[in-house]
């Protein structure tokens, strides 16, 4: 199991901030995941569907999405940052 | 060291240049900028997300990094979160060192790392419209020219 959480308007388009998953099989990388996630409710495939818009970190370190998935705790996903 | 610090209450930015200073003498020069919520658009209110995990692992991070370019003495980066009003305080970096052009120089970067890694987000109310503020290329450049290569770390 894994814990995902969203942040800003990938949370708000999802409907909520956190949730847990098992990985399916064939989920190899963070890409993979997020086809995979597309695919939950009709609020993520809207939250996911610019993969130039948003940004991923894994158990806290930021990634690409050909980062591999085993082994994550934590998956963020958000858009860019926008602080300071 | 520099102290790096997330919290919703506001800050005194005079203090904490005083904190800096207070029984040394061998600190030359305190550059400290303090970023603001400019009412400018119609704006109510600015509300600030964050990831509160990565946020301290990263600004521990460029607060590393600073110290490691740099000839400091000390320095403190405080960033806050919730709702805020324009006129508040939003984030503080002072920086202390034996002489000026350090302090200027790794203030400047602090706040451009700090911009495109520090898992922050606006969200605009106006007037009772909430709309999340999108990032800016012009960031995202201020904060290349301080390394040619992507560090660990960096928002790809």
């Amino acid at each position: 199991m894994i814990t995902l959480l969203y942040f800003a308007w990938v949370r708000t388009r999802i409907g909520f901030g956190e949730q847990r998953l098992a990985l399916p099989a064939g989920v190899a990388t963070v890409a993979d995941l997020l086809d995979h996630l597309a695919t939950l409710s009709p609020g993520h495939a809207a939250a996911l569907a610019d993969r130039d818009a948003i940004r991923i970190a894994v158990d806290e370190d930021f990634v690409s999405t050909d980062a591999l998935v085993a082994g994550a705790r934590e998956i963020a996903i958000f858009p860019p940052v926008t602080g300071g | 060291m520099i102290s790096t610090r997330v919290q919703a209450e506001a800050f005194d930015a005079g203090a904490e240049a005083a904190t800096l200073a207070a029984g040394r003498s061998d600190i030359g020069a305190i550059v400290s900028f303090t970023g603001l919520v400019r009412a400018d658009g119609g704006l109510v209110a600015l509300t600030l997300e964050h990831y509160p995990a990565m946020t301290v692992r990263q600004l521990a991070a460029i607060a590393d990094e600073a110290w490691a370019r740099w000839p400091l003495i000390g320095g403190t980066v405080i960033h806050r979160h919730g709702r805020l009003l324009p006129g508040e305080p939003i984030v503080l970096v002072a920086i202390a060192s034996a002489h000026r052009g350090a302090a200027f120089e790794a203030a400047e970067f602090l706040m451009d790392w700090l911009k495109t890694r520090a898992p922050f987000w606006k969200q605009e109310d106006r007037d009772g419209e909430h709309v999340w503020v999108a990032a800016k290329t012009s960031d995202d450049a201020a904060a290349a020219r301080w390394s040619a290569t992507p560090a660990k770390g960096e928002q790809p």
